[in-house]
């Protein structure tokens, strides 16, 4: 403790270290089920998505799927009905799908093993809508001109 | 129904793009804890499925389940799935009272005779049905008279599940659950005092999208209820390698050890607690600290004690709690069957377990 009674900081970020490696040793057969999924998806092209929610999982398997699969070159941010993060791993094909509510409390966790995430694409029916918006913004310059 | 607006409709006329709601299907299948595969399928049946009427009843409650469901901020998932049901009658949140509730009730059990979805939170008291009464009505006049028409019955909480706290030694009232006064339809149980807000709203997003759920043996979606906390817990490495907390505030506890010997009921309570979690995902009760109660059990109530561990029989197991021991038991599929099992011995013979007694498979 310090003079002032406060406990020092290096105990607390010490106790977080700590914390952080606490796992449930459910990382590494989620890993080698990702280097399978990656293999697939080369040979046949069969998608696979892992849904992290489903798995118990502490902040050191965190850690370690972090660690291993490592940062990539695409980090994308969707926002619909809150945020979403998309980052590709540093194991290209294999990407994480994080998703948010307005909040910014996480809703789903999923690894997705593909080419492109789904999500990412522009949706046919909001192509759709857009047509039909950048038709009435033109008729509407349109008229201001006239 | 078919004439009442699908969701995707409804998520259009929010100014939900198709990206959102692709968004809400891959998160609503994850928290149905279906396959991920299965996002599709949902997508397609969300934008299918019709408007039901619900009707919503609340007998011998705390209103603690409504508490629960409404406990969120628009839109969040539980807001959508909220705005994809007509809630025709809720007495605590409609605007309506007295003879005008009631109509409300009548016009859309008439209207929707054979298709409307009741959900019932509470119990109901036999022993004397004057007991409680809703505008002159007793639950178990008004309960039969809208089971009636009805396609299904969701039972919210514990209380409308299993009898719940007003069905607690000595039961004053004479409260039993839903499902031991109607036999004939079809009856979904979602206990938990209260359940998790998220599995109230996906029970109801399961039947809208898939119709009925798969339920387990008390009549629990088992998509939900199909395994133990303990099973999902992340401190059930601990409890594995034998490291307890003894007290509250012992290094044990400081070092987030197993609750076991604090009374955890989690090896022999079924919900989704560990996993999805209370308060949009940020904790539940082992997380912080304290022992499950084991609330979406029957009779959790008098089952002995909160802080007593279970390797020390209570001794009264009743009724359906014992059933759930003697069910598990004979599936033998995981340790926390294990540890059901041992207990429904140990409350038969009074003798004292350990958790050392609980882990060994003979």
């Amino acid at each position: 403790m310090t003079a002032e009674g406060h406990p020092p900081e290096t105990s607390k970020s010490a106790v977080d270290e700590l914390r952080s490696h606490l796992g449930t040793g459910n990382a590494r057969p989620v890993l080698r089920e990702i280097e399978t999924a990656l293999g697939a998806l080369l040979e046949s092209g069969r998608e696979t998505t892992i849904d992290l929610g489903a798995i118990p999982f502490g902040p050191g398997d965190e850690r370690m799927l972090d660690e291993v699969l490592g940062p990539g070159e695409v980090h994308a941010t969707i926002y619909a009905m809150g945020e979403s993060h998309v980052a590709e791993t540093g194991v290209p094909g294999v990407w994480r799908v994080d998703h948010f509510d307005q909040r910014g409390e996480t809703l789903s966790r999923f690894i997705e093993v593909t080419f492109c995430p789904d999500i990412l694409k522009t949706q046919t029916a909001d192509a759709e809508a857009g047509l039909a918006r950048l038709t009435a913004r033109l008729a509407a310059q349109d008229g201001h001109q006239h | 129904m078919a004439e009442r607006p699908v969701l995707a409709e409804a998520l259009k006329a929010h100014g939900i793009s198709r990206r959102g709601f692709l968004k809400y299907c891959a998160s609503l299948t994850s928290l149905m804890a279906l396959p991920p595969a299965l996002a599709p399928k949902v997508a397609h049946a969300l934008e299918n499925a019709a408007r039901p009427s619900v009707i919503w009843l609340s007998f011998q409650e705390c209103t603690g389940c409504t508490e629960s469901i409404t406990r969120s901020h628009a839109p969040t998932i539980e807001d959508l799935i909220f705005n994809t049901v007509s809630l025709d009658y809720h007495h605590t949140l409609q605007a309506a009272s007295g003879h005008a509730a009631e109509e409300a009730r009548m016009k859309a059990m008439e209207e929707h005779y054979g298709k409307y979805l009741v959900i019932v939170d509470g119990s109901i008291p036999v022993g004397n049905p004057a007991y409680s009464c809703i505008a002159g009505i007793s639950n178990l006049d008004m309960l039969k008279e809208t089971a009636a028409g009805a396609a299904a019955i969701v039972a919210v909480g514990t209380c409308a599940a299993y009898g719940g706290i007003p069905h607690a030694d000595p039961n004053p009232t004479g409260a039993v659950a839903v499902s031991e006064i109607i036999k004939d339809k079809p009856i979904i149980n979602v206990p938990g005092c209260p359940p998790i807000p998220i599995v109230m709203t996906s029970v109801l997003a399961h039947f809208l999208t898939f119709g009925l759920p798969e339920l387990d043996e008390l009549g629990r979606p088992k998509a939900f209820f199909g395994e133990t906390i303990h099973d999902r817990c992340y401190r059930r490495p601990f409890y594995d390698q034998g490291k307890f907390a003894e007290a509250f505030d012992d290094e044990g506890a400081r070092l987030g050890w197993c609750l076991y010997k604090l009374g955890c009921k989690g090896p022999t309570t079924k919900s989704v607690c560990a996993t999805v979690k209370w308060n949009d995902g940020t904790s539940f009760p082992i997380q912080s600290g304290h022992p499950c109660l084991g609330c979406t059990e029957p009779d959790f109530w008098d089952n002995g004690g909160f802080y007593k561990p279970l390797s020390m029989p209570a001794g009264d197991y009743r009724k359906l709690g014992l059933a759930a021991v003697a069910g598990g038991a004979a599936l033998g599929v995981a340790g926390g069957a294990i540890a059901r099992a041992t207990k429904s011995k140990a409350a038969a013979a009074h003798e004292t377990v350990d958790a050392h007694d609980l882990e060994k498979k003979s």
